[in-house]
């Protein structure tokens, strides 16, 4: 008998440490950041989507058109082609598109790239109401930016 | 008219589906459960809802291509998952690890066990109605999260690790935030205890509730947690020390009662030894390279039969590779600790009131996902 009010006692006083606790809480400063009102830096090596590196003379992406982005991508998310021009060395890149809606953001296509041609932009307000949406033009995208 | 029509109103039983689609399951999850009025008679785990051949896909996948499934299938301790796979493939192909990259893996993997079980904390407790102590353990949390997003650049499904090494170096600022973080959560846990462990519904709602027999937890193979409340001193960390562990000074909790509250108290403790073994790795870094001098560009292991097992955040989990000397695996087995520890609840819940059986499903941390690959 006696040990069970000694629990009615002791659980009694646990809930009100409880209550206590929750009470400091309730007075301290607010931790949550207000999203929409607010905006989140991303750090360095946030990985968003994919983006083309421009040649800093040119202005023209980097890309040499070798395929191995396409390759490495375990999605199949990446689909591009390039064309030969006089006078121009190499291979020129005349489409690259990136369909989002099945890229894991892996980053296999940045590792596999050897000339640095693509990097992961710091986009992450993505959302739309279309599937179209998310099929991203990167030659378009980069000549928008520059 | 006999028999069908006739039973005994005391051996009328019903059956109540729980899931796919309830709050308890933490995913879609569903349990048939036969009723006898509040009582369970029989429970039968329904899996398959979230099945996505992970297995099959990394027959398909080149070796390294297979790397991000690792985070999508217990997304709560991704790398985990990412350590059991590069070290199975590292030992079928033979690749050295250099010794930074392996403290490295050691200190990302602890906080994200730390980070997994504040996450089972808040959500188990959630389960029995507490809903404050939720938002304190996601604030301990974000903090891992912010951490780790820093170094590997997501702050969920990581895919951090590459065969040979790791993919960046951590920094100044990194070493400091998480000394800084161990400290703040060693001040937090007094207050996790105050508010939580010392409670008396909580006491009460997990003492002696889902009791789990040695015996019981040894035929159904559960590791983990599970397994170490149950008095089954297992953890694959010291007993088969795969990477740096064996260098570290920490401990395994166990406890011999078997209830809900005892695998409480195994996460609990583990949180303390987490913290433990990530100073320990801090003070010890050594300097040198992340990943090999020659680089790995082609994994190509040789014929054979390989298994690497890694203790997840729930348990032991394994991969077995037969590789037949391609690009990608003849057969990739994943073994994941949540699908014994989920197959236990049928047996253990007989006879149990239907809020005391989910206080032991929550007990089990599970993570449906996983279950099903």
């Amino acid at each position: 008998m006696s040990g069970y009010f000694k629990e009615l006692i002791s659980g009694t006083k646990s809930l009100f440490i409880g209550l206590g606790i929750t009470g400091k809480y309730f007075f301290e400063p607010v931790v949550t950041m207000q999203y929409p009102m607010e905006h989140v830096e991303m750090t360095p090596r946030f990985r968003g989507h994919i983006e083309l590196i421009p040649d800093e003379e040119t202005g023209e992406p980097k890309c040499v058109v070798c395929g191995m982005c396409q390759k490495g991508c375990p999605s199949k998310c990446i689909s591009l082609e390039g064309e030969k021009r006089e006078g121009v060395k190499g291979k020129v890149l005349t489409k690259y598109i990136l369909n989002f809606t099945t890229c894991s953001l892996c980053g296999q296509c940045v590792e596999s790239c050897k000339f640095g041609a693509i990097r992961f932009s710091k986009d992450y307000n993505l959302a739309g109401p279309r599937k179209e949406d998310f099929i991203f033009d990167l030659i378009k995208r980069l000549k928008e930016k520059s | 008219m006999n028999g069908l029509f006739q039973q005994d109103v005391n051996q009328e039983t019903f059956i109540l589906n729980l899931g796919p689609q309830h709050p308890a399951t933490h995913g879609v999850l569903r349990v048939k459960l036969e009723m006898d009025g509040e009582y369970i008679v029989d429970a039968e785990p329904v899996l398959g809802y979230i099945h996505r051949m992970h297995e099959k896909m990394g027959e398909n996948r080149t070796w390294a291509q297979f790397l991000p499934n690792c985070g999508r299938m217990d997304y709560l301790s991704a790398l985990s998952y990412n350590h059991g796979y590069v070290a199975a493939v590292e030992r079928a192909a033979g690749i050295e690890v250099p010794e930074r990259a392996e403290y490295l893996r050691v200190i990302t993997v602890e906080l994200n066990r730390i980070s997994s079980h504040l996450l089972w904390f808040g959500a188990f407790v959630l389960d029995l109605g507490g809903f404050t102590p939720l938002l304190y353990a996601f604030d301990d949390r974000e903090q891992i999260l912010d951490l780790l997003e820093s170094v590997t650049g997501s702050r969920l499904t990581y895919c951090y690790f590459r065969f040979g090494g790791v993919y960046n170096d951590i920094d100044d600022s990194f070493i400091t935030g998480t000394r800084e973080f161990i400290k703040r959560l060693r001040k937090r846990m007094p207050m996790y205890d105050a508010l939580v462990t010392k409670n008396i519904i909580l006491i009460k709602r997990l003492k002696d509730i889902g009791p789990i027999s040695k015996d019981m937890a040894r035929r159904y193979g559960a590791t983990g947690p599970v397994a170490r409340g149950s008095g089954i001193d297992f953890d694959v960390r010291k007993h088969e020390p795969y990477s740096v562990y064996s260098e570290f000074d920490f401990d395994i909790p166990v406890y011999e009662e078997g209830d809900s509250m005892a695998r409480y108290m195994v996460r609990m403790d583990e949180i303390e030894q987490s913290m433990r073994i990530i100073e320990q790795a801090l003070d010890k870094l050594p300097e040198g390279e992340i990943q090999p001098k020659k680089a790995v560009k082609l994994v190509k292991p040789e014929k054979g039969d390989y298994y690497h097992a890694v203790e997840a955040a729930r348990g032991s989990f394994g991969v077995r590779i037969v590789s037949d000397g391609t690009n990608s695996a003849y057969r990739l087995k994943l073994r994941s600790p949540t699908y014994s520890n989920l197959s236990l609840f049928g047996e253990a819940s007989r006879g149990m009131l239907l809020p005391d059986a989910l206080a032991l499903m929550g007990s089990l941390d599970l993570v449906i996902p996983e279950i099903d690959r």
